[in-house]
């Protein structure tokens, strides 16, 4: 089955808000996890603006702030394999093949497994949702993605009680990436289970309904909304349920300007620069940054009786 | 030096150009040291300056700083190079270039960026080592800046006078080392702004040392060769 779509819309355009609505009503009409499951396998990866995505529903967690266009969520991006300039992952990117592209949930759990990535697309409804992300740099946008929560996934594979931390491990491939060492690659990221486990942390596969291109770390990604936006590794290859906090790429590059919780916290500056403000992409002003990114309401009883300037 | 020809007579050429055309390379020099700002404000006016726009100015701005003042300090080492002594006279409209370009980087950062937020910029100031150092090499040049004209000159004297602007290879460190300590990672192209700084330093340095034993060859001459000058650099 094809969903026929006009195709002279580059993908660089933004889609107009009449257009999205409409496939979004259609779409949600169709018979979903198989009719979208089918359209991912069925369609190629470099085509136009045309959905690949299933069906997906709205999220109650997506915030009504203006979305950044898609032009800027797709031409400024840190994916350092691609490298370092913001320009360049979208221009580096298209080398990268995602299909066919599978996850492996090894470690400490009852039953790991490999998923395919037409598996993971099932294993819970698609919810989009828009959240803020907020660099470590001092910029933000607002991100309509869509995915699914990881705690979806991490119950397939049955975490055991010794498992405390969940490592992320990002695809790298040195013919096509970064070979330079400006980082330990493969990239490597890690949240605390729980945090892991908590229902904002979302498993992302899709961006402004349609699947991530492959600068935005296609085909799936981590997104968690409350920390500095390296902490969301993407392309990811290899998710380690771990008894100790795993060593993360820029932890190991720069210990004490990079910790490990990197929650968006105002009050902590960076030890070059102050993270009290930041610009919002599209805006010239600055605005001040919200403590846990706004998110607090959510996720600051993870914390609770930690001392965020130690545990930074 | 080998370069030193005081008895030909000086028709026009390549070492030796009229007057008009030291004046048109002057005016081409000129142009060009304006023209990324042309290109920017272009640029920010037709919106194709990407998704951060301050940051692609306080980048530009920044860059053309220090790619200015390297060209200052290697208008010397070229000089020497390759006889062309008229480059000379394009050093201190290259020095003034770099200082508007630092002045227009810093106050990009003033205005765009921090929108004159003064208890922000003086914690970066004193908090932020890169801001710091980036700082104090502008407050460094300022001086220089200010005495770059004839009558500041012959007010301190011409050794005083270069004393005082051979703090430029401070000001050019200080670029560098601020450049270094903003990047995240990636070192690679402040490594290259500093291994080119170090070149033109360090040939300096070494012609610096030729000099030396030179003179220290002439002040001693009973010491060697009976009383006849060793020379080291060729006649």
């Amino acid at each position: 089955m094809l969903i026929k779509r006009p195709t002279d819309i580059s993908p660089s355009e933004i889609t107009p808000r009449s257009l999205f609505e409409q496939r979004r009503h259609f779409l949600l009409g169709a018979s979903s996890a198989l009719a979208g499951a089918a359209l991912w396998a069925a369609l190629p990866r470099s085509g136009h603006a045309a959905s690949r995505l299933p069906a997906y529903a709205p999220s109650p967690f997506s915030t009504s702030e203006e979305k950044t266009p898609l032009k800027a969520v797709t031409t400024y991006n840190n994916f350092y394999e691609f490298g370092t300039d913001k320009s360049d992952p979208a221009e580096n990117a298209g080398k990268m093949s995602v299909q066919p592209w599978t996850v492996r949930v090894e470690g400490l759990a009852g039953k790991p497994r490999t998923f395919g990535i037409e598996e993971l697309l099932k294993l819970a409804p698609l919810e989009e949702r828009i959240y803020r992300l907020r660099c470590v740099e001092g910029w933000s946008m607002v991100i309509p993605w869509v995915g699914l929560p990881l705690a979806a996934l991490l119950k397939q594979v049955e975490p055991l009680g010794s498992a405390k931390y969940v490592e992320f491990v990002t695809h790298y491939d040195p013919a096509i990436m970064l070979r330079r060492p400006v980082l330990s690659w493969p990239y490597v990221e890690g949240l605390r289970l729980d945090e892991a486990l908590h229902p904002l942390t979302l498993l992302a596969v899709g961006l402004y309904g349609d699947v991530l291109p492959n600068q935005n770390g296609a085909p799936v990604r981590l997104v968690v909304p409350w920390k500095y936006g390296f902490k969301s590794a993407k392309s990811i290859v290899a998710i380690r349920l771990v008894e100790k906090q795993p060593r993360t790429s820029w932890n190991r590059a720069a210990a004490d300007e990079y910790g490990f919780y990197s929650n968006v916290n105002p009050e902590v500056a960076h030890p070059r620069w102050s993270q009290a403000t930041e610009r919002r992409i599209g805006e010239l002003r600055k605005r001040p940054t919200l403590m846990f990114n706004g998110y607090g309401e959510q996720v600051a009883g993870l914390y609770q009786g930690m001392d965020l300037k130690a545990n930074y | 030096m080998a370069s030193i020809e005081r008895e030909k007579p000086l028709k026009p050429s390549l070492r030796t150009p009229p007057a008009a055309a030291i004046t048109a390379i002057k005016l081409l020099v000129f142009l060009l040291c304006l023209l990324p700002a042309l290109q920017l404000l272009l640029g920010w006016q037709a919106d194709t300056l990407g998704a951060n726009p301050v940051e692609t100015i306080t980048h530009a701005s920044g860059t053309w700083t220090l790619r200015l003042l390297l060209i200052t300090l290697a208008v010397t080492p070229l000089r020497r190079l390759t006889g062309l002594h008229w480059l000379l006279r394009l050093r201190r409209m290259l020095g003034l270039f770099a200082f508007a370009w630092g002045l227009a980087h810093f106050a990009t950062y003033l205005w765009l960026d921090q929108f004159f937020d003064w208890a922000a910029i003086a914690a970066d100031i004193l908090k932020r080592p890169f801001i710091t150092v980036g700082f104090a090499a502008l407050v460094l040049m300022l001086p220089l800046a200010l005495t770059s004209n004839r009558l500041a000159v012959r007010r301190l004297g011409g050794r005083r006078w270069q004393a005082l602007h051979r703090s430029t290879y401070a000001i050019a460190i200080l670029g560098v080392v601020h450049f270094w300590w903003l990047v995240k990672a990636d070192v690679l192209e402040p490594a290259i702004y500093a291994l080119v700084l170090a070149a033109l330093l360090g040939m300096r340095a070494w012609w610096r040392e030729l000099e030396r034993r030179r003179q220290l060859a002439a002040a001693v001459p009973q010491a060697r060769g009976n009383g006849r000058v060793v020379r080291i650099v060729p006649k």
